[in-house]
């Protein structure tokens, strides 16, 4: 029997022609990532087992991007751990301040994670690389750990839903709604376990940065990755930026999948997810009453430059609302650098919004625009969870970058198309 | 491992923000996060827990992030087990890494009310609410997962084949 991309990595990586569904299996991984949240814990751990070296200082991935640039005198110490470590050890890609990016914008942009690889991250949205070809998964801190020793992680194989998007994609619809209406579709737990697997001739002319956006979310429906089979989009990203051989994986005709899941996205609008869960999703025409304080255009899900391009578009030679305060945070340097070059920085700062160096911040409720009692606001980013851009009675509403500029100029959820 | 605990119940879809929210992970003192476990699902619950204490929840508990500080917050608290309908991807993996006692159990989340006291055999699956004598079984671990516990967390099973192979 065939196997799907997701098989045909993890056979590879743990030595095998054929790996099933359910199987258990140890697997070399090609790179370990953890930031400055979840490595200070892995680094404690680390130190348990009693090995002197890393297994390998090219291959583990530190960034310190949560509460970065350091918020508090603790988020100050835990990152001196990371820093510590890093040095000691000799870590090639340890990201300080001033290089620092988002880690899941960062390391595609760098060349850091391939086409064909096996990562895994101490961090949920690991799962964004699936979008190059790659097997990427969250873990925790424990799993880092042993993985900076061994260079290894055990996994069970996953089943695959396979998710096919056909049609015309229409004007403001992006990857940030085709992933809302999937989770949307079958709920924050329809892929618990799973391998999510995007597919389609709606997937195959879809950018890039589009794709990342998918396979970032893929964790939101329980997904234990979202994968895209790698093509000539994949490549032409990957060309210039990869640092070593990569390989590209497709799933087989006749590979197993535990169901197809089939979506003509012709007829589809801009959507928003309401509090509290991902999976609580309507059109954006439906949730026009919303009136919001503050509107965020950033994170591992919507921070690249596709996302400011778009922004920038609409903002032009507008004001924000004056009641909203509107917070835009380029994924990392390259793309703050990208947006300078091309005037988007000075739009956004001309409509009123601040710009801010590259940082987790708010998405997580840590810094840099975080909601009081009562507050509501609009984000790009990627849970709606209770509390979670700052005090337990705000509220997050999650939509595209689109949305989130027409809503920022409105003060209201808006349709872009009303801008 | 046997337990015997006063129950605390949760709805679906406890994510772990609400079991530690982000705001506090700017340290990973157990003892500190113990002191904000469960806080956003409900604010008095560090306050009451007391040890050996159980959660008991609907499906998908602990979705969201990788933060290994949830299960840790719950491990300090003094929780002694969470049985659930079904866990969320990272935080079955990160109990199983850490040593928290999990079971999966449909059918005792639906019997088993706040308050009820319960007994727990961990190594047999078996869940017993005292109040009614009702008796569950949850479905057992795999054999790799179960020696990973068995070994008291991943930590301990790495370092032993490590020590294995040197």
């Amino acid at each position: 029997m065939g196997m799907t991309i997701t098989q045909k990595i993890l056979a590879k990586h743990a030595g095998k022609d054929y790996v099933e569904p359910g199987e258990l299996i140890n697997c070399k991984v090609d790179v370990v990532l953890g930031n400055d949240v979840t490595s200070p814990v892995a680094i404690a751990e680390f130190e348990k087992l009693g090995v002197e070296k890393v297994f390998d200082r090219d291959r583990i991935m530190l960034v310190p991007d949560h509460f970065t640039p350091n918020k508090d005198i603790k988020s100050a110490e835990q990152c001196k751990i990371v820093r510590e470590f890093a040095r000691k050890h000799g870590i090639t890609n340890y990201f300080e301040i001033g290089k620092m990016g988002i880690e899941h914008c960062l390391l595609p942009e760098q060349g850091l994670v391939l086409p064909g690889d096996v990562v895994i991250g101490a961090d949920s949205h690991t799962c964004t690389y699936g979008a190059l070809g790659a097997f990427a998964t969250g873990v925790g801190s424990t799993d880092m750990a042993a993985a900076m020793a061994t260079g290894e992680a055990w996994f069970k194989v996953p089943e695959t839903i396979k998710f096919v998007y056909y049609g015309k994609l229409p004007e403001w619809v992006s990857g940030k709604d085709l992933i809302l209406h999937t989770i949307g579709d079958i709920g924050v737990d329809g892929a618990r376990y799973m391998a999510m697997e995007f597919t389609g001739e709606v997937i195959r002319n879809l950018s890039m940065d589009n794709r990342f956006t998918m396979a970032n979310m893929a964790i939101e429906a329980g997904g234990k990755n979202g994968i895209i089979e790698p093509d000539e989009i994949t490549l032409s990203y990957v060309k210039g930026r990869a640092k070593r051989d990569f390989v590209l994986y497709k799933s087989d005709e006749d590979a197993p999948y535990f169901e197809i899941r089939e979506y003509d996205v012709s007829k589809l609008e801009p959507l928003v997810a309401f509090p509290h869960l991902p999976e609580n999703v309507r059109p954006v025409s439906e949730a026009t009453h919303v009136l919001i304080d503050q509107v965020v255009i950033g994170s591992c899900t919507n921070g690249r430059i596709e996302d400011l391009e778009i922004a920038a578009r609409i903002m032009q030679g507008k004001k924000v609302h004056p009641e909203v305060r509107v917070i835009i945070i380029p994924g990392t340097q390259e793309i703050y650098l990208e947006a300078m070059k091309r005037g988007y920085i000075q739009i956004f700062i001309e409509a009123g919004a601040a710009v801010s160096t590259p940082t987790c911040g708010p998405c997580l409720g840590g810094h840099m625009g975080i909601l009081a009692k009562g507050e509501k606001a609009l984000a790009t980013t990627n849970r709606n969870f209770v509390g979670r851009m700052g005090h337990p009675e705000s509220e997050v509403y999650l939509a595209s970058p689109a949305v989130a500029a027409a809503s920022a100029l409105k003060g209201r959820i808006t349709p872009p198309w009303e801008v | 491992m046997k337990f015997t605990g006063k129950v605390y119940k949760f709805g679906a879809d406890i994510d772990t923000d609400a079991i530690i929210p982000a705001r506090y992970l700017n340290t990973f003192d157990p003892a500190e996060l113990a002191k904000h476990c469960m806080e956003d699902a409900d604010p008095e619950f560090p306050k009451k827990v007391k040890k050996g204490d159980i959660i008991v929840a609907d499906k998908n508990f602990g979705c969201g992030s990788s933060r290994e500080h949830a299960p840790i917050a719950i491990k300090a608290a003094g929780v002694s087990c969470v049985i659930a309908k079904s866990f969320a991807r990272i935080f079955y993996r990160n109990s199983i890494n850490i040593g928290l006692p999990i079971l999966e159990c449909p059918e005792a989340v639906d019997a088993i009310n706040e308050g009820d006291e319960i007994e727990v055999d961990f190594a047999t699956g078996k869940i017993k609410n005292l109040r009614t004598g009702e008796e569950f079984k949850a479905s057992p671990f795999p054999p790799f997962m179960q020696e990973i516990m068995d070994k008291g967390g991943l930590i301990n099973y790495v370092k032993a084949k490590i020590e294995k192979n040197a």
